[in-house]
């Protein structure tokens, strides 16, 4: 098991807002420090040191950073410049962690952005946040601007030689712009509906142009990984699941907090040491889920002492996802607590996929009747089959989101969802005497 | 299409909001908003412009705005768009009002993370306030919808009004807030409990260097 890191190694030290967000107090905790120093080793090798890092993508899908990076291409074509786009468009159900670097620690982000776009051989970056991020969005823009005065983004950014811009996008409220080609459409003035892929956004992205988009907490990281060699992140967690991450506890905790803990610590010690414990003690724990709404719950007896990593997490049927735990205890509805998660996807599913536009609200509506329990016993198992018929069969991931919530449910609380039908059924039978 | 929004009579919408152009200040803003894409990309400005479009709607009839059609034709117009491509990104992004809203935009989290923390209460305050979801009430003061996910889970239930959230809520603090936006305050936004932010309660567990 990972043990729990100390304040030496953690990378967001102002995630809580105690200090100055703004340049000066960034620059007293060590931002845009010689950041040209960190450039002077090439584009080449700053992916290859954040391949070596280990580091994989922070917002849900865990692709390795470096890889990605390295799919863009070395030269553009004239008319083609590449694009960074940072995707601050926080909305999976339990996520908070972006929230706190784009209002705390605004400027790791833009030199992780300087740092990253260099690499790539970007022009500039977009930086997509979400619309109701409107405070957040003041304090990013207001970064921008104080970087811009004090020379460390724009023409010769930071005096390396390399000329960068950073501007801000605001969506308008839709998590389907979380989605990578949602967001680029989004970006293009269009309403955010996910692209067929090919062509992958790496060679057709925002304006035609090649395009790499990254999370935040991805992007904010890199600075600190490049100052502190990529050996130092590598040798925080396990094997392909390194480095630090923040959690987000929510839910049934006695004190919810957002706390950057290393990758691979057990359940049980990242909640007693950060969260103050379950609500009523370890025994009052009914499931978790670990990575954000997209994601099936977990058992209490299984996540337990599970790892909180990309792998620990598959282990027990689930996913790390963006690290978003939600935490149920005893006292939970857990039918309600899903179907109000079928409700979001019918909420927010864009509706260009059919089985998507017309599955989540389907589910939605059995969810709700599994709920009262005015439903048959054979519909639980044509529910299972139906979110199987949109599992894979949009163009993007939101209808395996939607379906997945529902599997780990039936899965794992089959029994629960039966007595609610037969008790129903009884009630009724004694109505009718 | 119970829930669709009720679009008000178009004739009197062109009445009113006919001549809409921008103040000098937000004409200035909207030149900005151009200067960060690349020319020939003017359409990705659509976005910032609607939402400083409904901002000084707002300013103008005390409320926090709305895009009556002749005002989505005056944006679509500014950046070379057709207004029924205008039209489809009003109606696919929920923070764009398609009709009048009150003074005080109440949108309280329903989504499970603040479901599990008693967004059922935050909700019932204010019923008990007379809100109703989906309707402005009679004095024109409150508008409430029921959102999705705000990204503030830690600090569940929350409501974001107007531009500020109100965070860890009970019934009672919920009740109080909308008592003091009622009598025209300005309650502090933030956590309604003793926490700092998204700090737990109690105080954080680590950075003890960075947090005092």
């Amino acid at each position: 098991m990972i043990a729990s890191i100390d304040d030496k190694d953690r990378i967001f030290t102002n995630i809580y807002g105690f200090q100055d967000w703004g340049v000066d107090g960034a620059m007293k905790r060590g931002d845009w420090d010689n950041t040209k120093d960190l450039m002077i080793r090439g584009q080449d090798q700053i992916i290859e040191d954040i391949k070596a890092s280990g580091l994989r993508g922070r917002g849900g899908a865990g692709f390795p950073t470096g890889m990605k990076w390295s799919f863009m291409p070395k030269e553009s074509k004239p008319g083609k410049p590449s694009f960074l786009l940072i995707n601050a468009d926080e909305s999976e159900p339990g996520s908070c962690k972006d929230r706190e670097i784009l209002r705390h620690d605004p400027h790791k982000l833009l030199e992780g952005a300087l740092i990253a776009g260099f690499a790539m051989r970007a022009r500039a970056a977009y930086i997509y946040i979400r619309g109701e991020f409107i405070r957040e969005a003041e304090n990013l823009f207001a970064a921008v601007a104080q970087a811009y005065d004090k020379g460390l983004l724009g023409k010769n950014a930071a005096g390396s030689g390399y000329d960068f811009d950073v501007f801000v996008h605001r969506g308008a409220g839709a998590y389907i712009c979380g989605e990578e080609t949602a967001q680029i459409e989004s970006l293009e003035g269009k309403k955010g509906q996910p692209r067929l892929k090919p062509p992958f956004p790496a060679g057709v992205g925002l304006f035609g142009c090649p395009t790499t988009v990254n999370n935040v907490e991805s992007i904010a990281v890199v600075p600190t990984i490049l100052r502190r060699g990529p050996s130092w992140f590598a040798g925080i967690g396990r094997d392909k699941n390194q480095g630090t991450k923040l959690f987000q506890i929510s839910g049934h905790v006695n004190n919810p907090t957002v706390v950057e803990e290393a990758m691979g610590i057990s359940f049980r010690e990242l909640v007693d040491k950060h969260a103050g414990g379950i609500r009523g003690g370890w025994d009052n724990l009914l499931a978790v889920i670990p990575g954000g709404s997209s994601v099936p719950l977990v058992p209490a007896a299984q996540i337990i002492d599970a790892p909180m990593d990309f792998d620990g997490l598959r282990e027990v049927g689930s996913g790390l996802g963006t690290a978003a735990i939600i935490v149920m205890d005893k006292s939970t509805d857990i039918v309600r607590a899903i179907s109000r998660i079928s409700y979001f996807y019918k909420h927010e599913s864009c509706g260009q996929c059919t089985p998507c536009r017309e599955g989540t609200g389907w589910m939605w509506r059995v969810m709700e009747r599994l709920r009262t329990g005015e439903a048959e016993m054979h519909e639980i198992d044509m529910l299972h089959e139906v979110t199987k018929q949109v599992e894979g069969h949009t163009i993007c991931a939101l209808g395996d989101a939607a379906a997945w919530p529902i599997q780990g449910l039936i899965k794992h609380f089959r029994p629960e969802i039966e007595r609610r039908i037969s008790d129903f059924r009884s009630d009724m039978a004694v109505a009718a005497e | 299409m119970a829930d669709a929004v009720h679009i008000p009579d178009e004739a009197e919408t062109r009445a009113r909001w006919g001549a809409f152009a921008w103040t000098d200040a937000n004409a200035a803003t909207a030149k900005e908003v151009f200067a960060r894409y690349p020319k020939g990309r003017e359409h990705s400005a659509i976005m910032p412009l609607l939402d400083l479009a409904q901002r000084q709607v707002g300013a103008e009839t005390q409320t926090q705005g709305w895009l009556p059609v002749p005002v989505i034709e005056f944006v679509a117009a500014q950046v070379g768009m057709p207004y029924i491509r205008a039209l489809e990104v009003v109606s696919f992004y929920t923070m764009y009002n398609m009709a009048p809203v009150g003074r005080h935009h109440v949108q309280v989290c329903g989504t499970t993370p603040c479901m599990l923390r008693g967004s059922d209460d935050v909700l019932a305050a204010c019923y008990a306030k007379g809100l109703k979801k989906g309707a402005t009430t009679a004095d024109g003061l409150f508008t409430l919808t029921e959102v999705e996910c705000l990204g503030a889970c830690v600090n569940a239930p929350m409501v974001q009004i107007n531009d500020d959230n109100y965070e860890d809520l009970t019934f009672e603090t919920t009740t109080t807030i909308l008592e003091a936006l009622a009598r025209g305050e300005s309650p502090k936004p933030g956590p309604q409990v003793d926490r700092f932010l998204s700090a737990p309660m109690g105080g954080p567990t680590v950075l003890k260097e960075y947090t005092s």
